[in-house]
């Protein structure tokens, strides 16, 4: 229920290993979730399964950090958020760790990730997604991270984005998985 | 495959919602209850009915307010490839190979952007060394070298747009 039902930092070892039953329940939901008072049980008569076992693999999945949360995904523009700046930013290596958690911190900050340079095109290292219901609205934003960052940032840009060019998701195909073991 | 073009720069009509739908928005953005009733759970946290929760949440999908209403996975969690890989493309190229990279399977989001690089697209994968082999025929397919930007570290993910 939460909003940071995820962990950020995870172990590369240990991913979560679908089930058969998980994998069946990302297909059915790819499109989404039924739209009905019990969409588990509904869920459980497309797939034989009972609605009580729906729910606890949602639940078992969501645990695991595997299952961000069930919800909305906005078209941003629609919602009057019409720009969205790419605000990237070249800091010092040794200052990033701090540095990235700041921005992230910032209300209007929606992702921050470290990473890396690829010279001589590129030689930023720290990207911090900024949306925005103006472009400078955007600028503004980014003016406030740039006073942030102060001598650790040697350059910045923001790139904006001018057209959609393809917008689907994640997709996963049929395959074989174990059995769930619980 | 075609391009949603932007509006140019120009005053944002600010798009105008009702109350209701407002609310229902601003909550579902937020994750649904894991419960046997969830819509219901909803509704009641909003002092509405579970109908209009129902009904309000199948018009904004059908207006495509929300593009989606679902379970959202966390790709790397399940041992998946997921990375962002920019292009440098000339002018004259940009439409042939966006059709070319938008035909995979993998891309999931690609955005044109103003900047040298002027090609930004997410790479999903279910296997985390898929992403190399990916790259590796973009590039042979378009010509162009392909610059993976994977993440090295995540400082934040919040996706809330309050209206």
């Amino acid at each position: 229920m939460s909003v940071s039902t995820f962990p950020s930092e995870h172990s590369a070892d240990t991913h979560y290993q679908l089930c058969a039953t998980d994998r069946q329940l990302i297909l059915a939901t790819q499109a989404g979730l039924p739209l009905t008072a019990d969409p588990w049980a509904t869920l459980g008569e497309q797939l034989g399964i009972p609605a009580e076992e729906v729910l606890a693999r949602f639940q078992h999945m969501q645990d695991a950090g595997v299952l961000r949360r069930v919800a909305a995904v906005p078209d941003h523009y629609k919602l009057g958020y019409r720009f969205n700046g790419m605000t990237v930013w070249d800091i010092r290596d040794e200052a990033v760790p701090e540095m990235g958690q700041r921005v992230g911190e910032l209300p209007f900050v929606s992702h921050c990730y470290r990473r890396p340079r690829h010279q001589p095109w590129w030689t930023y290292n720290l990207f911090a997604m900024v949306h925005g219901t103006s472009r400078q609205e955007v600028e503004d934003k980014a003016g406030q991270i740039r006073d942030l960052l102060g001598e650790a940032c040697s350059s910045h840009t923001i790139l904006y984005s001018s057209a959609i060019l393809k917008k689907t998701g994640l997709r996963l195909k049929k395959q074989g998985d174990a059995p769930c073991s619980e | 495959m075609s391009a949603t073009i932007e509006r140019p720069r120009r005053e944002a009509r600010l798009p105008e919602f009702t109350d209701l739908e407002k609310a229902v928005i601003n909550r579902l953005q937020h994750g649904l209850p894991l419960v046997a009733n969830p819509y219901l759970a909803v509704a009641e946290e909003l002092a509405i009915s579970e109908q209009a929760l129902l009904d309000t949440l199948e018009k904004l999908l059908d207006e495509r307010v929300f593009t989606r209403f679902g379970p959202m996975f966390n790709a790397g969690e399940m041992g998946g490839g997921l990375t962002l890989a920019a292009m440098r493309i000339a002018e004259e190229d940009f439409d042939r190979v966006a059709s070319q990279v938008n035909a995979f399977d993998e891309v999931a989001h690609n955005y044109r952007r103003e900047h040298e690089l002027n090609m930004w697209f997410v790479l999903a994968t279910e296997t985390g060394e898929g992403i190399d082999g990916v790259i590796e025929q973009i590039e042979a397919r378009t010509g162009y070298p392909v610059y993976n930007m994977p993440k090295e570290e995540e400082f934040h993910v919040r996706l809330h747009f309050p209206v």
